[in-house]
């Protein structure tokens, strides 16, 4: 499966150095503590996989990654954890004991990983870097291609994203509004 | 320094690994429900390093979904955070085993 290279020179040390710090950042969401410092993790996290979306020209994605995840989900994540007193949450032993399970599990997911590694062949593409911003035959931007795709192509499933969050968004309500009972 | 294709499934996995570790290991509420994102992003990871390495389009499209899909999932993770909040005062998910067989 080695076969075409997908950045070369300066742009492949710089996504070593984001990943690392990346799985870095991911570790430092399952061991720290304090859940504000995970929430903190975990947007570090995010900003640094969005440089990597960016250095593999999917600057849309990028963008909407943080966008949505650093500006949207994370803003939530402080909000939860400011409402739900941390404080009278009994500071227990954060880790429960799955770990013998956890790595069993993960060693039954990193054995077809690593076959499927080993073996897979992938059709020589030759790279095309127009591919992410032509439309229709004319280059534009990468975000013209996507919306191209996306509505053209895609029509029906990002009608149903829609609906989708529009579930999301009443069950939501449903489940944070508190019942009459407990009210008053 | 080149990366191929393997170097994004390697970085993808141990991102998704530490995810799934995430999610079985921690007590609190919370910090599972990160962990899911950790590994959502980690698909994310794969299908633009597959986008890239097949020059099509789809799986910039496929990320936006999996990030629709995320916003989701966070708000009716964080509104049943809340609920048993309020039911339990406390985020231990071992505490909240009424259907414990």
């Amino acid at each position: 499966m080695t076969g075409n290279v997908l950045l070369a020179g300066s742009a492949g040390v710089a996504f070593l150095v984001f990943a690392l710090l990346a799985l870095a950042m991911a570790v430092g969401v399952v061991v720290a503590k304090n859940p504000v410092h995970s929430a903190l993790f975990l947007l570090s996290s995010f900003l640094l996989v969005a440089c990597i979306f960016i250095l593999q020209q999917a600057e849309f994605v990028g963008a909407v990654q943080i966008l949505v995840y650093a500006g949207g989900i994370m803003v939530l994540f402080l909000f939860v954890i400011m409402l739900v007193h941390q404080r009278t949450v009994k500071t227990s032993l954060a880790f429960q004991h799955q770990w013998d399970i956890a790595l069993l599990f993960l060693v039954l997911f990193l054995a077809p990983f690593l076959y499927v590694l080993g073996t897979a062949k992938l059709p020589d593409v030759p790279p095309n870097p127009d591919a992410f911003r032509a439309v229709g035959g004319r280059l534009l931007g990468n975000t013209e291609a996507i919306a191209w795709v996306l509505y053209r192509d895609y029509l029906l499933p990002f009608e149903v994203a829609s609906v989708f969050l529009l579930v999301a968004m009443i069950g939501a309500v449903v489940l944070g509004k508190r019942s009459r009972e407990t009210m008053d | 320094m080149t990366i191929t294709i393997n170097h994004y499934l390697i970085i993808s996995f141990l991102l998704f690994a530490i995810g799934f570790l995430g999610v079985l290991v921690r007590r609190n509420f919370l910090t599972v429900l990160m962990s899911v994102e950790l590994m959502m992003n980690a698909v994310n990871l794969n299908l633009i390093a597959f986008s890239r390495r097949l020059s099509d389009l789809t799986g910039h499209v496929f990320s936006v979904f999996v990030i629709t899909i995320a916003a989701g999932e966070a708000a009716i993770g964080l509104a049943l955070t809340i609920a048993l909040f309020r039911q339990r005062k406390t985020l231990n998910i071992e505490e909240a085993d009424t259907m414990r067989g």
